[in-house]
C-alpha cells in the first residue's frame, strides 16, 4: 500500500499543529461555533446527539496490521472498545472528547492516518473496490488512481468550501462494487481508441433526498488528463453550484439543472485551460503510485490443494462459511476472504478493540499484513492461501468473526441512527436486529440466497437505502418513528434507485413485512433466479399487494 | 489598528471600499479617495468615473465571475473580491480564474467575513492582500500563511504540484 514520504509527513505534522491551534482558540472561546464548525468538520469532528463522533479516513479502504493496532488502542483509550466501520470505507469512533481529539490526530498520524476531509463541504475519502488489484474481472488496479486523487483533492485550496460535500469514487473492474454511479463524480477505467487504459468519468449521480445516477461528462480521457478533468468539473460545480438550499447544493442538481449538455460545455472550456498545465499527470508520477500497489510476494500455487478439498468435506461448518465467504483470486492458489461483520445483535459494522488486534493478527499471519473494509461494513483479507483457509477460519471461530452469512438477507447495510446520529428520524440498529432475529435459520438464508437490506435513518441515506434491493428508510409521521419501504434497487452494473412500495410500516412491523416480501419472491422466483431479478421480471405489484393486504 | 495584511507584513489601506453604490452622485461625497466601487457600478457609470480624481477599482461579489468584467481589466490596478460569509468559496475560484484564464497582474485583494483560518488557503488562490474582519488580531493573522510548508496541488502560489517537485 501506499507510503508516506517526508512531504506527505511533514503535511500531515502540519495539520495536526493547526488542528490542535484552533481547537484552542475555540475551547478559549476565540473562535465562535459557526467559525469552528467547518474546521471541525474537515477533520472529521461531529458534535453528535450523545457525544462527539469522529470519523477516520482509511484510503480506499485499505488498512495495514500497524495501523488496524493503533485503532485498537484508540478504541480502547478514546472510546468505549468500539470502533465502526461505515459503508464509505471509513471507521467512526463515537465517544472521544473534543479536548482529545488532537492529541488522538497525534496518534493516528504515526501510523499514516488522519480524519482529513471525512466530512464538511469539500472533496471526501476517494473510494473502490473492495477486492481492487486481487479480482478476476479487472482491467487495471484501481488504487494508485485513488492514492493521485486523494493527493490532489487533500487540502486543495480551492475547493475547501465547495456548496456541499463530494464524493468521488474510481471502478477498474468489470463488476461494480464502489456504486461508482451513484458518486459526484464516477470514474471508470475503460480501454481507449488505441487499447490504452483511460478514464471514463460521470459527474451528478447521487443518493440523498434525489437519488440520480451519474451523468457522462468524458467519454475517455487519457490518463494524463484524470486530474485536470476532475478540478475542471470542481471548477464549475464551485462557482455554479447551487448555495441557497442545502438541499439543492449537490452537483446532481447543478447537472440537472443546467442540462448535461450545457454543464459538459463548461467544463470543456475550463479544462481546454488546464488540460496541458503542470497538472497533467506525468508518466513517472503514475508509476511512482503504481509502485506502491504491486502484487505482494505470492507463492507459486496451484488451485483447488487437496488439503481444502478434504477439509471441506470433513468439516460442514467450514464448508458453509467456504461457500459464502471465500471467492476466487487472481492468483492461482489463493482467495479472497470476506469476515462478515453481521452478528445478531451487534450493530452491522461495529468491531471491537480486541477484534481489531485479532484482525491485525491474522493479517500478518495469513494476508501480507493487510486487511479491507468493504462497502458492506465487512472486512476482507484479500490475499490467503487456499490451503491456510481453514486454518484461518478455526481462528475466527475462536475470535466468533465466523458468521457465514456474508451476502445473505442478514448481511445488512446500516447507517448508525436514531441511536447516535443527531440528524435521524428512526433508529436503525434495532430494525436490523429485529430483521436478524425474526430469519435466524442458517438454511432458509441459504435458500433465499443473495439479497440486500440496506437502512438508513433519514433522507441524507447514509445506509445507502435506495440502492439496497430491499431499501428501508426511517421517516418520521407526527413524530413517531416510521419506516418507508422500497424495491428493485441495486449499486451494480446496471444500477438502479428502488421504488417506494407505499404507506410506512411501524417498527413492529417490520420483520413481518420483510418476511412477506420474501415470500412472494420464493413463490414467483424461477429456478435460481436471484431477488432482484425476480423483482424485475414480476414488479412492485405482487410484492405491494401481499404486503398490503387485509389482515382476516 | 491595522487590519490590512499582505502575506507577510501589515499594510497601510490606501483604498475605500464603496460597499453600496446606486448612482454617480456618490462620487461628490467622498472626493479625491481611492476607491474600490462595485462591478456593476463601474460598468454602469464609467464616463463618470473617468472624471474621478482619485484611483479607481472594483469588487466583485461572490456570485459575479471574473468574465463579466470584460475589456477592460487589465486597467485595474486592484480587483476586491468579497466573501459574503467565509463558507462562501466561490471567490477562491475568482482569484484564480482571474490569474490563470485571464493573466491578471495587478492585486488581488479580499474583502468580507475574511478570518484567520481562511488565509492560507486564499494566499494559494492568487489573493495578494487580506481585508481582515474588525475582530481579527492581525499579527495573529500574519502566522496562517505558515500553517503549511507545501501542497500537493499546482496553485497560483505555486504553480508545480507536488508530483512534478518530488
Ligand atoms: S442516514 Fe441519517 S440517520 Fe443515518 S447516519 Fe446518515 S444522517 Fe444519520
Amino acid at each position: 500500500m501506499y507510503r508516506y514520504d517526508a512531504y506527505d509527513h511533514q503535511m500531515l505534522a502540519d495539520r495536526v499543529a493547526q488542528f490542535r491551534d484552533q481547537t484552542k482558540r475555540f475551547m478559549d472561546g476565540k473562535l465562535s461555533d459557526t467559525e469552528f464548525l467547518p474546521l471541525r468538520l474537515q477533520n472529521g469532528l461531529y458534535i453528535q446527539r450523545l457525544a462527539p463522533m469522529l470519523r477516520i479516513a482509511v484510503p480506499y479502504g485499505m488498512l495495514s496490521s500497524t495501523q488496524l493496532r493503533k485503532l485498537a488502542y484508540i478504541a480502547n483509550h478514546y472510546d468505549k472498545g468500539y470502533a465502526h466501520f461505515t459503508t464509505r470505507q471509513n471507521i467512526q469512533f463515537n465517544w472521544p472528547h473534543l479536548e482529545d481529539v488532537p492529541e488522538l490526530l497525534a496518534d493516528l498520524a504515526e501510523v499514516e492516518m488522519h480524519a482529513i476531509q471525512t466530512s464538511g463541504n469539500c472533496i471526501r475519502n476517494t473510494t473502490t473496490d473492495q477486492f481492487a488489484g486481487v479480482a478476476v474481472d479487472e482491467l487495471e488496479d484501481s488504487r494508485s488512481y485513488c492514492e493521485i486523487i486523494r493527493q490532489w483533492s487533500t487540502f486543495h485550496p480551492e475547493f475547501a468550501y465547495l456548496p456541499r460535500k463530494f464524493k468521488i469514487a474510481v471502478c477498474g473492474t468489470a463488476i461494480d462494487q464502489a456504486a461508482t454511479q451513484v458518486h459526484d463524480i464516477g470514474v471508470y477505467l475503460v480501454a481507449g481508441p488505441n487499447a490504452d487504459v483511460g478514464f471514463r468519468i460521470l459527474a451528478g449521480g447521487g443518493l440523498g433526498r434525489t437519488p440520480v445516477i451519474g451523468q457522462e461528462i468524458f467519454d475517455y480521457v487519457e490518463k494524463k488528463h484524470l486530474l485536470t478533468a476532475l478540478e475542471a468539473i470542481l471548477r464549475v460545480y464551485n462557482r455554479e453550484g447551487r448555495r441557497d438550499n442545502k438541499y439543492k447544493a449537490r452537483i446532481k442538481i447543478l447537472v440537472k439543472e443546467t442540462g448535461v449538455d450545457e454543464f459538459r460545455k463548461k467544463v470543456l472550456q475550463e479544462w481546454e485551460l488546464i488540460k496541458d498545465s503542470a497538472l497533467a499527470l506525468t508518466e513517472e508520477e503514475i508509476q511512482r503510485c503504481q509502485k506502491y500497489f504491486y502484487a505482494p510476494d505470492y507463492k507459486q500455487l496451484s488451485d483447488n490443494p487437496v488439503e481444502l478439498a478434504n477439509q471441506l468435506q470433513q468439516d460442514l461448518l467450514f464448508a458453509d462459511w467456504y461457500q459464502q465467504n471465500v471467492r476466487r483470486h487472481k492468483i492461482k492458489g489463493y482467495s479472497i476472504v470476506t469476515v462478515c461483520f453481521k452478528e445478531t445483535g451487534v450493530a452491522p459494522g461495529d468491531v471491537t478493540d480486541r477484534q481489531l488486534e485479532q484482525l491485525a493478527d491474522l493479517a500478518d499471519q495469513y494476508s501480507f499484513r493487510e486487511i479491507r473494509i468493504s462497502h458492506q461494513q465487512n472486512i476482507v483479507l484479500a490475499d490467503v492461501r487456499q490451503d491456510e483457509l481453514y486454518a484461518l477460519w478455526k481462528q475466527l471461530k475462536a475470535g466468533a468473526m465466523a458468521s457465514n452469512n456474508l451476502g445473505l438477507l442478514t448481511d445488512m447495510i446500516c447507517c448508525p441512527g436514531g441511536d447516535f446520529c443527531a440528524l435521524a428520524n428512526a433508529k436503525s440498529i434495532p430494525i436490523a436486529e429485529s430483521i436478524q432475529r425474526q430469519f435466524d435459520n442458517h438454511a432458509e438464508l441459504l435458500d433465499i440466497g443473495e439479497v440486500n437490506i440496506n437502512i438508513s435513518g433519514c433522507m441524507n441515506a447514509c445506509g445507502h437505502h435506495h440502492v439496497g434491493n430491499i431499501g428501508i428508510l426511517g421517516v418520521d409521521k407526527k413524530g413517531e418513528e416510521y419506516y418507508q419501504i422500497s424495491l428493485g434497487g441495486s449499486s451494480k452494473n446496471n444500477a438502479s434507485l428502488g421504488k417506494i412500495i407505499g404507506p410506512s410500516f411501524a417498527q413492529e412491523e417490520i420483520p413481518d413485512v420483510i418476511e412477506n416480501i420474501v415470500g412472494v419472491y420464493k413463490s414467483n422466483r424461477a429456478k435460481d433466479e436471484k431477488f432482484i431479478d425476480t423483482y424485475n421480471r414480476i414488479g412492485l405489484e405482487p410484492f405491494k399487494e401481499k404486503v398490503y393486504a387485509k389482515v382476516n | 489598528m491595522q487590519k490590512l495584511i499582505s502575506k507577510d507584513s501589515l499594510m497601510d489601506d490606501r483604498w475605500t471600499i464603496l460597499k453600496v453604490a446606486t448612482g454617480p452622485e456618490i462620487l461628490q461625497a467622498v472626493p479625491g479617495k481611492n476607491l474600490i466601487v462595485p462591478l456593476k457600478f463601474w460598468k454602469q457609470f464609467s464616463e463618470e468615473l473617468l472624471d474621478y480624481a482619485g484611483d479607481v477599482a472594483i469588487w466583485l461579489d461572490s456570485d459575479e465571475q471574473a468574465e463579466q468584467i470584460g475589456e477592460r481589466l487589465h486597467e485595474l490596478p486592484l480587483i476586491a473580491l468579497n466573501f459574503p460569509v467565509f463558507s462562501d468559496g466561490r471567490s477562491y475560484s475568482n482569484a484564480r480564474e482571474l490569474r490563470q484564464r485571464y493573466a491578471y497582474k495587478g492585486e488581488i485583494r479580499a474583502i468580507g467575513d475574511v478570518l484567520r483560518d481562511q488565509l492560507y488557503y486564499m494566499s494559494r488562490c492568487g489573493f495578494d492582500s487580506f481585508d481582515l474582519r474588525q475582530d481579527q488580531d492581525s499579527e495573529l493573522c500574519l502566522q496562517a500563511f505558515n500553517d503549511f510548508k507545501t501542497g500537493y496541488q499546482a496553485t497560483i502560489a505555486e504553480p508545480v504540484p507536488l508530483f512534478r517537485r518530488r
